[in-house]
């Protein structure tokens, strides 16, 4: 949170401790802010609290322990999917959320491991496609595997999933306060999944100092000397895999519930690029600019759907680019120039464990193959 | 057993293919040691600009013969890939040649998203139907064996086009220059090799064969489509895994023994498995090829050089 408080311009370095409460004021009043312009805009903030989450586990495997993984979206589903069939008409399974949770992180996790093991002790390219592959595999598995024993539904998914119930309480059911006042519940799980949000981050950023964190940083900014000085650097690789694939169990969890419907097309290759897209806009190995670039990356498409749409319905009199064109647009031009010509994004990261040459991008010429 | 040399057919041309598009990703790798993830989408380019040009020659000159038309679309198509290899390397790669490993990866990736991107703004995201110049009407079967025309000329344009560029790569200058390039950059450059032209050189073929390869694929199943780069460039680079990545011959024999495995698999995959998995998994067998190649033998089944090379 300090380092998020540090990353609003101006203030951020001036007053510390004014900007701190700042990003708490925002934080609680988002949703508030965002009903002025409909009621859109607050599942949007919830979908970008959900993508904050995969940002910051995407982050751990990739920001901090350098392993570039291309399937993560592939957790997400095993975590969604997981709750969709323990929790809804389907199997007709009705767990509380409290044992459909960690059951699809643990999944996730198991996931990870499996996929880790037979990669890991390789070139990171391998994981790469590997994880890529996974994510492929994953996604004609929920696709097919509805005959001839129905277990995923094929491509019409999964439907009626339980919402969240917390200690008995519905929470997809508006509040009444009193006689005229309701609260909708878009913002009860925009504030259910920051909880999340803030938990992961606290977590994450204790885990960065830790001694796993610093063998981590090690790994990522030199293998051979991480090894050399007595890391045992596949474990660690496969701890950073799996915990980063837990937080995109818990995600998908949350996402399944939320939506209350899961199908093979949330999980799409996209959507993993997408969020690569948003550590690398925001600041790999940075949870400040991870969360920023979840939140820009989010909004961002989903700005450009309201504007550009309109616009061109007037300049050209149709719609020449649709509003999902434009979202692969802007993630794939992001990736490609964030790399380019700011490598470290837009909130660089800063840490005093890293040789900052090493760091991605930091003077690229002085460091030989 | 008619269905297992049916399929072992069917198998050879896949796999030509998936050869053909192997190369241009060992090859980048080799001398750069990136994975040239866009690669897959020069495939889908070459085949939609192809279409296209075909389209236009149609249209405009009706006289001209079938195998003319394909041909002159063909050129077209190998020409803009050429073209379209140069500039991402110019553009995308030179300048973070010296960057950390993943930067480079993740441009990659996104060069091939942009590729996706503009092609579903120019050519739609429908399946365009690809015209067959080729006949695709069986012969007369050999062996109970059926066997295109289109089918026959892959093999053929393929097998021509692999001799060609080993012939390119062992006997001419421009051959030793780029192996003196993949063996050390600094070296070579040296003793007086233009690395960064080498370079370009490496990606202006590999995008070349990727064309034909992407003209070849859709001439064999008939529909061209802005993702159709997608899983044969993924299938293509697990057959340079499996051959050994880095190594010409490897990815040749990679490429062939992937698409054996793949179609003589999908048509008995429905035994194996008792009836549970059908046909629709056949995506399934390039995964666990790359998965157990990697597990018991990461160098490949010819690579010498060790996969942590760089």
């Amino acid at each position: 949170m300090n380092e998020l408080a540090l990353a609003i311009p101006w203030l951020g370095k001036r007053h510390p401790a004014g900007a701190r409460w700042v990003v708490v004021a925002i934080a609680l009043a988002a949703p508030l802010i965002a009903i002025l312009f409909g009621k859109t805009w607050v599942r949007i903030l919830d979908f970008a609290m959900l993508y904050v989450m995969l940002a910051i586990g995407l982050n751990l495997v990739v920001g901090f322990a350098g392993l570039l993984d291309l399937g993560y979206i592939a957790f997400y589903a095993v975590g969604a999917y997981t709750f969709a069939f323990l929790a809804s008409p389907h199997f007709d399974i009705h767990l509380p959320f409290w044992v459909v949770l960690p059951l699809g992180a643990g999944f996730a996790a198991l996931a990870g491991i499996i996929l880790g093991l037979p990669t890991l002790r390789l070139r990171g390219d391998y994981l790469a496609i590997v994880t890529l592959g996974f994510g492929e595999i994953v996604r004609i598995f929920m696709n097919n595997l509805n005959h001839p024993v129905n277990i995923t539904n094929g491509p019409q998914g999964i439907n009626m999933i339980d919402p969240l119930v917390l200690f008995g309480w519905d929470i997809s059911k508006p509040v009444k306060i009193g006689e005229d006042i309701t609260i909708n519940s878009l913002f009860l799980y925009y504030y259910v999944f920051l909880a999340f949000v803030v938990l992961s981050v606290i977590l994450v950023q204790r885990l960065q100092i830790s001694r796993v964190g610093r063998a981590w940083a090690a790994i990522r900014d030199d293998e051979l000397a991480a090894k050399a000085i007595g890391i045992n650097t596949r474990n660690m690789k496969l701890l950073a895999f799996s915990l980063g694939a837990t937080f995109g169990g818990v995600a998908g969890g949350l996402f399944a519930a939320f939506q209350g419907f899961v199908s093979p097309e949330s999980f799409s290759l996209m959507e993993s690029i997408a969020v690569l897209t948003m550590i690398v806009f925001g600041g790999m190995g940075n949870l400040a600019g991870v969360i920023v670039g979840a939140l820009a990356l989010t909004a961002l498409p989903e700005v450009l759907r309201h504007v550009a749409v309109p616009v061109q319905q007037a300049v050209f009199d149709r719609v020449i680019l649709d509003p999902e064109v434009l979202r692969m647009l802007l993630l794939s031009l992001a990736m490609i120039l964030m790399m380019l010509l700011r490598p470290s994004g837009m909130i660089p990261a800063y840490s005093r464990y890293s040789r900052p040459e090493l760091v991605v991008g930091k003077a690229a010429g002085e460091v030989s193959k | 057993m008619e269905t297992l040399l049916q399929q072992t057919v069917n198998g050879l041309v896949v796999g030509s293919v998936y050869a053909l598009v192997a190369l241009g990703y060992t090859m980048v790798y080799g001398i750069l040691g990136l994975i040239n993830f866009a690669h897959g989408d020069i495939l889908m380019v070459g085949a939609l600009v192809a279409l296209e040009a075909i389209r236009l020659l149609q249209l405009h000159a009706p006289g001209l013969g079938l195998i003319p038309t394909l041909l002159a679309g063909l050129s077209v198509s190998v020409l803009v890939c050429m073209l379209l290899g140069y500039t991402i390397e110019r553009t995308a790669y030179r300048r973070l040649r010296n960057a950390p490993r993943l930067a480079p990866l993740i441009t990659a990736i996104g060069v091939s998203f942009l590729l996706q991107t503009i092609a579903m703004i120019i050519w739609g995201r429908n399946y365009h139907t690809f015209p067959q110049l080729v006949s695709t009407t069986p012969l007369e079967p050999v062996a109970g064996v059926f066997i295109t025309p289109v089918q026959i000329a892959i093999l053929v344009v393929s097998a021509v086009l692999m001799v060609a560029l080993v012939l390119l790569v062992n006997k001419t200058r421009l051959g030793r220059a780029m192996r003196a390039t993949a063996e050390n950059h600094k070296v070579a450059s040296l003793m007086g090799v233009d690395t960064n032209k080498i370079i370009a050189a490496t990606f202006v073929i590999g995008s070349g064969l990727a064309a034909v390869a992407g003209v070849m694929f859709s001439s064999n199943y008939g529909i061209a489509h802005y993702a159709m780069g997608f899983m044969p460039g993924l299938k293509a680079f697990t057959a340079a895994v499996l051959g050994g990545i880095g190594n010409l011959g490897g990815a040749m024999l990679g490429g062939l023994v992937l698409g054996l495995v793949e179609s003589i698999g999908a048509g008995y995959i429905e035994d194996l498995s008792f009836g549970f998995l059908n046909s629709s998994y056949q995506d399934i067998f390039a995964f666990l090829i790359l998965g157990i190649v990697l597990i018991f033998r990461p160098t490949g089944l010819l690579g010498e050089r060790v996969a942590d090379r760089a």
